[in-house]
């Protein structure tokens, strides 16, 4: 079995304990992957419980706005639990169930992919725990409170500095005590092998249905694919189909935070990152002069990741996707915006590849077709945005 | 030939048990990790860890979490640790070991890591995130410099992995009494037992057993079928503290039961 790499990019850099779990995980995937019947069990989640195929929206009003392409909308914030994460979270679990695991963990920074996977969980009766930092506990209570609700047990993770990414090490810290009969889903492209192409594999439906549906709506023209890039899930998820055209510009925006100084952005891939090794692959990292991992900064909670999956450091290096990064300012003006011209609040991560169209939209060309990810909705981030903007609530 | 394989042999021919003792570097900071160096060899060790911090250890437990974090707040860096080395150099022949992430080493540059490393005095390395699939550039640069890069079996290693690992195997084996991560606890180290001795029909290259051991008793059970045991946290626990004679003492205890058991 390969070692599974992008480019040079990927593998297994995990401590030999995980070794056989990894080894057994890629075994199962292998055998499920094209496997009629666990396909169409997924399939049936997906479509009859979770919401698939999302609409292809036209934001007509967003358009008119810029008064230069049309913006269609991929609405995952229309999916049960309000993200992209819970398609993830399904196949995961199937996948987990047909091994024969009987806990599912995750790791949760924001909280939607821990609600996620509780909620798949919930579904099968699988026992759940989810790994989340006491920095980010405090920042979503909301959100712990409803994995709470979903039965699952929620584990807070205070070393380090008690974000995403010490919340990722403890669930695979828990997971090497506990590989017998657990299962570690993991919320986006990251991790080791086979995990990035697991979860692409499962978010590619994105992009898959954007296909389909722009053949409808625009005759097949795309001219510009864009997502907001944390680990790189939902934009993975919406690049891979189009990976080979090279028609179609795809553009992944990162989140520019608040500055450009060390631990005030995670601008993995369009800022000061180097390849390195973080949870398990080699991939672009943030980090400091002497290789250790620098904390990222951004008002979203599901962007500041100090890592990207590892297939994203391979579409840079390849020039297949360009990376970009707008600022927690900008981002907050595209919350408000779309919140005011179509009616629809957009989550924090998703307002950042709506931030980029104030400096794609005045390039583009009124026969042009822009696709935009709308990873998720913004319930969960009201709070949040209410309090940067000075409202008292 | 590094002083890995004289002191295996020398206790070979002594017919007793390794000690292997882990510190982290700069904890409690560099002064107190030169005597800790210094403590622990008077009490018997054999072999010392070199802990490189890293802000992300997987492998760890948070007692050795805690001194990574410890030991980069008060500054410490992979070149720091190698300065550190040499100073330990200066007084002592005891084989040193450096136990961090691949992280730091590629960030340094590997080629020049090894060179380095060497150069300063360390005998070999432990990367506990670079399993055997991801070693085989690494292996060959340690190879060509005579520097040892620790390889690990597990209870869970298949026998193909194990029987590859063994081909490759140089310094010692380590190997990983349980599954989980670094700090002590309550072992059945039977399970791992098993596995020396099936990592003995494969090579002749030494065992070492680590993770767990927070004891005297748990070094004589663990050191059954191997030839060396790795103890870590129940060290680096008391340095925290400040307590580097009671670390000491432990070690000395460690030393007392193997040398009595074996």
């Amino acid at each position: 079995m390969t070692t599974g790499r992008f480019g040079k990019y990927g593998g297994q850099f995990v401590p030999e304990i995980v070794m056989p779990v990894l080894t057994e995980l890629q075994a199962a995937y292998e055998k499920y992957k094209d496997d009629e019947d666990f396909k169409a069990e997924v399939r049936g989640y997906l479509e009859r419980y979770a919401g698939r195929p999302t609409m292809l929206y036209y934001a007509k009003r967003l358009t008119e706005h810029y008064g230069g392409a049309k913006i269609y909308l991929k609405r995952e914030d229309l999916l049960h639990t309000g993200a992209h994460k819970i398609t993830n979270a399904l196949g995961q679990a199937v996948l987990a169930k047909r091994m024969g695991k009987k806990r599912v963990i995750a790791e949760t920074g924001a909280g939607q992919h821990g609600v996620a996977t509780a909620t798949a969980a919930a579904l099968f009766g699988m026992e759940c725990h989810v790994f989340m930092g006491t920095t980010d506990i405090e920042r979503q209570k909301l959100n712990v409170f409803r994995m709470k609700l979903l039965g699952a047990q929620v584990i807070p993770v205070s070393s380090g500095t008690g974000t995403l990414k010490d919340a990722t090490s403890e669930a695979i810290r828990y997971w090497a005590a506990h590989i017998e009969d657990t299962h570690y889903i993991i919320g986006s492209a990251v991790g080791p092998h086979p995990y990035p192409t697991i979860v692409r594999d499962f978010q590619s439906c994105i992009g898959n249905e954007i296909r389909a549906q722009a053949k409808k709506e625009t005759g097949g023209r795309i001219d510009y694919l864009l997502a907001c890039v944390g680990g790189g899930s939902n934009s993975i998820g919406t690049f891979y189909e189009f990976r080979d055209d090279v028609s179609v510009k795809k553009i992944g925006i990162e989140a520019g935070g608040r500055g450009e100084a060390e631990g005030d952005n995670a601008k993995t891939l369009s800022g000061t990152g180097k390849p390195g090794v973080l949870h398990g692959a080699y991939s672009y990292v943030l980090q400091d002069g002497d290789g250790q991992i620098v904390e990222a900064y951004s008002l979203s909670a599901g962007l500041d990741y100090p890592g990207v999956g590892p297939e994203h450091s391979y579409f840079k290096d390849a020039g297949i996707v360009e990376y970009v990064s707008v600022t927690d300012q900008e981002a907050l003006g595209a919350f408000r915006r779309l919140s005011e011209i179509e009616g629809i609040i957009p989550a924090l991560e998703s307002a950042h590849a709506l931030a980029y169209l104030e400096k794609l939209m005045p390039k583009t060309k009124k026969d042009e077709v822009v696709v935009l990810c709308l990873s998720g909705r913004g319930d969960k981030d009201v709070q949040m945005v209410a309090k940067a903007l000075g409202e008292e609530l | 030939m590094t002083r890995i394989e004289k002191k295996f042999a020398a206790l070979k021919d002594a017919k007793k048990k390794g000690l292997v003792i882990y510190l982290m570097a700069g904890v409690p900071d560099v002064k107190g990790t030169i005597e800790a160096v210094k403590a622990v060899e008077r009490a018997g060790a054999d072999f010392i860890e070199i802990g490189l911090p890293f802000s992300d250890p997987l492998a760890d437990g948070p007692v050795i979490q805690a001194a990574g974090i410890r030991a980069l707040k008060g500054g410490m860096t992979l070149a720091g640790v190698l300065e550190l080395v040499k100073e330990l150099r200066k007084f002592t022949e005891i084989p040193l070991i450096g136990m961090g992430y691949i992280n730091n080493v590629l960030h340094y540059g590997a080629e020049q890591f090894v060179a380095d490393a060497k150069a300063a005095g360390l005998d070999g390395a432990i990367l506990p995130d670079v399993p055997h699939e991801e070693s085989a550039a690494l292996r060959a640069i340690c190879a060509k410099q005579d520097f040892r890069l620790i390889e690990f079996v597990t209870p869970g290693t298949t026998p193909e992995r194990l029987a590859q690992t063994c081909e490759s195997a140089n310094g010692f084996i380590y190997a990983v009494s349980v599954n989980g991560v670094t700090g002590e606890k309550k072992i059945d180290y039977s399970i791992i037992g098993k596995v020396a001795r099936k990592v003995r029909e494969e090579t002749n290259v030494p065992i070492a057993v680590g993770f767990g051991i927070g004891s005297a008793e748990a070094a004589v059970e663990a050191a059954k079928d191997a030839d060396a045991v790795i103890v870590g946290s129940a060290v680096v626990r008391r340095l925290m503290d400040g307590k580097t004679k009671e670390a000491e003492d432990f070690v000395a205890s460690l030393r007392r039961a193997l040398d009595a058991a074996y």
